[in-house]
């Protein structure tokens, strides 16, 4: 498409309208799922609950988020008094930011990624470390009780699970042997027995795959981990002040990077486009329906995790961070490394 | 050296867009508020939350120290993390004296981390 | 052309907010702007090229250092008054560190002119074909490998010094332990009592 466009509209130009097309191509869509995985959520969250959940507007309550944000757009947007203007206009803003760019460097199937960088992994690393930003900058903003404490916690709990996070990474960057996305997703191809794509299956690994499941729903501060937004101890968290698309603006947020989370396990962790097992007719169908399915499948995981876990406390969630998984992820950087060490790169031999 | 900024690119562009996008749905309601008329506010609609009373004291408290240890500690990690990241990818050419180094870095830290446990730096009540 | 562009757009932002770090009245504004400037430096290390380097620049700067800074400012509940009272005082410190500044820099851009410094003419210069990252981390293990353990040994310290400094105990209250918890089992704490009189307590 970008050679269709620089040789009708000139080089710069073509490749500057070809890339716009592709970042809405990802964005719009993205701003869609976001709206239908909301409605998701709340559907599987009902079903566990024995409750019908959204069923009013649309074919089966299918245009309930639509109505919401339709809704909320309409409202008025009310900046407190004591708030600083300009900052709390800003926080969701950035929330919303961050939650879209982490999805450039996302590979949606062979050579389908808008920026294809040698340093993918940690760019989507430094964007997750951004999201924390929309959350002070919320919480201080609003010179406000409730969503000042809730912006603490969230903080501190976001850089706590941040650390074995990166540990994880190491791993599977051991194993990928680069940080490049697409070449992490390729070194995956029939990695078991030479038949089953995903380093998830790996006896070595498959650990390191539920601590970063976990660590994920810590990251988002999603249920069983929300204690930024516990409501019975501090209001809405550090939404408490914001109202209309501001508000909206943090939800999109985050649903957004629960589901770049999602896309980020299934792809480090589970094959991404490859189908799950190295097969032939399995790749007649696209790599991006396989991604969104596994996508899916993640998301099922957490709406699930979310409707069944009770809320942890803030010392238990704390313990599990840096005396559970940080010693853990720390030891099996050395496993990994030495297991490689012997076998792949033949030391002691 | 061009090419790696090249690859950039897209990203650069990408936020300019997202900002862009977030900035349209954050100011455009500002605007069809006044259009709708929802746009009504006045002095107790302004008041920041609380439970239904003025509030007492200034909302930005001093807190926890933990907070600021919380934060030290992940600094540490963090550039622990970043000596890691350039290791796991040279893995195959520093050999075994490149491992058994970063090893003995992972000991001296991990260290740190014993001591850090045995001295409750990690407890949170 | 956009290369130029790009790096114009990166180095103005970056004088602007650092000239709004020092000039910003609220310390928590400046932590702010810090950060939007740490961000572009980062945006200038892409346009070099150091992709790594850049990447490091926003994961450690921006997504650690700045938000213990952005603690610390919002905990020390900062009086204005008295920073500008410090102000006179620390003023003739401040004008020393400036002027050594200024010298730097001028000397730097001396030795630039000069052609002391050729950026082709690196003591490691990069493989074209190798991602600098891999390039980085084979030259830091091997050659650099001594330097690299003193580092370890620096955040070590660095650890240590922030626990000695900031850790406290408190007494006052009870410690969950998981492992107990989990361990106890029902006979250790369910009594069965049988053929209790109606009326008369249990003795526990």
């Amino acid at each position: 498409m970008t050679e269709w466009f620089q040789g009708t509209l000139g080089y710069g130009f073509g490749w500057f309208v070809a890339t716009l097309i592709l970042i809405l191509m990802i964005a719009l869509p993205l701003m869609l799922s976001v709206a239908m995985i909301i409605y998701a959520d709340r559907k599987i969250w009902a079903a566990m609950a024995l409750r019908r959940g959204p069923n009013v507007v649309g074919p089966f309550g299918l245009l309930q988020s639509f109505a919401d944000g339709l809704k909320v757009y309409l409202k008025e947007t009310i900046i407190p008094s004591s708030a600083n203007r300009g900052l709390f206009i800003l926080a969701p803003i950035l929330t919303f930011t961050v939650a879209l760019i982490g999805w450039a460097v996302i590979p949606f199937g062979p050579k389908m990624v808008l920026a294809d960088i040698n340093v993918g992994l940690l760019y989507l690393l430094a964007v997750s470390s951004l999201s924390v930003y929309g959350v002070i900058i919320a919480g201080w903003a609003s010179n406000s009780k409730y969503p000042f404490y809730s912006a603490l916690r969230a903080a501190a709990q976001m850089v706590s699970y941040e650390v074995s996070v990166g540990f994880v990474l190491i791993s599977v960057i051991l194993w990928a042997g680069t940080f490049n996305l697409s070449g992490i997703i390729e070194a995956q191809r029939g990695h078991i027995f030479g038949f089953i794509n995903g380093f998830g299956l790996n006896p070595l690994l498959f650990p390191m795959a539920v601590i970063f499941l976990i660590s994920s729903m810590a990251e988002t501060a999603r249920a069983p981990f929300d204690l930024t937004e516990a409501e019975s101890e501090l209001v809405a968290g550090f939404q408490t002040e914001y109202s209309s698309m501001s508000f909206a603006l943090f939800w999109l947020g985050e649903y957004g990077n629960v589901l770049l989370m999602c896309a980020l396990n299934a792809t480090l962790f589970w094959g991404g486009w490859l189908p799950p097992l190295d097969w032939g007719p399995l790749y007649a169908v696209p790599g991006i329906v396989w991604l969104f399915a596994k996508i899916f499948g993640f998301f099922f995981i957490f709406s699930w995790v979310k409707a069944t876990v009770p809320r942890y406390r803030y010392d238990q969630l704390m313990r599990l961070g840096w005396k559970i998984f940080l010693p853990i992820s720390l030891f099996w950087v050395f496993l990994v490394s030495g297991y490689l060490m012997v076998t792949r790169y033949g030391a002691f031999s | 050296m061009a090419s790696v900024a090249a690859g950039y690119l897209p990203i650069l562009l990408f936020l300019g867009v997202a900002l862009v996008l977030s900035s349209v749905f954050v100011f455009s309601p500002m605007v069809a508020a006044r259009f709708t008329g929802a746009h009504k506010p006045y002095a107790d609609k302004l008041s920041e939350y609380e439970c239904g009373f003025p509030a007492f004291e200034d909302s930005r408290a001093q807190f926890d120290v933990r907070f600021y240890l919380v934060a030290i500690l992940f600094i540490i990690f963090d550039l622990e993390a970043a000596f890691l990241f350039p290791w796991a990818v040279s893995l195959g050419t520093i050999g075994i004296a490149g491992w058994a180094a970063m090893m003995i870095f992972l000991a001296e830290l991990t260290l740190g981390f014993v001591y850090a446990w045995k001295k409750g730096a990690l407890e949170w009540e | 052309m956009i290369q130029a562009f790009a790096f114009y757009l990166f180095a103005s932002i970056l004088v602007a907010a650092a000239t709004l770090t020092v000039f910003a009245r609220n310390p928590v504004h400046s932590v702010l702007w810090l950060i939007l400037s740490f961000f572009n430096a980062a945006g200038l290390f892409v346009i070099l090229g150091a992709e790594f380097i850049a990447m490091l620049l926003v994961i450690v700067y921006v997504g650690a250092v700045a938000v213990l800074f952005l603690f610390v400012v919002m905990m020390l509940d900062v009086d204005f008054a008295r920073m500008r009272a410090g102000f006179a005082r620390y003023l003739p410190f401040g004008a020393l560190l400036g002027v050594v500044l200024v010298a730097e820099l001028v000397l730097a851009m001396g030795a630039w002119s000069a052609g002391a410094i050729a950026l082709d003419a690196r003591a490691a210069p990069t493989p074209a074909a190798v991602p600098n990252i891999q390039a980085l981390g084979t030259v830091l293990y091997t050659r650099y490998l001594f330097i690299f353990e003193a580092a370890g040994f620096v955040l070590l310290v660095a650890m240590i010094g922030a626990i000695v400094l900031t850790n406290r105990q408190r007494r006052d209250l009870k410690k969950q332990d998981t492992a107990r918890q989990i361990a106890r089992r029902p006979e250790d704490a369910v009594r069965n009592v049988v053929n209790q009189p109606v009326g008369e307590g249990v003795t526990l």
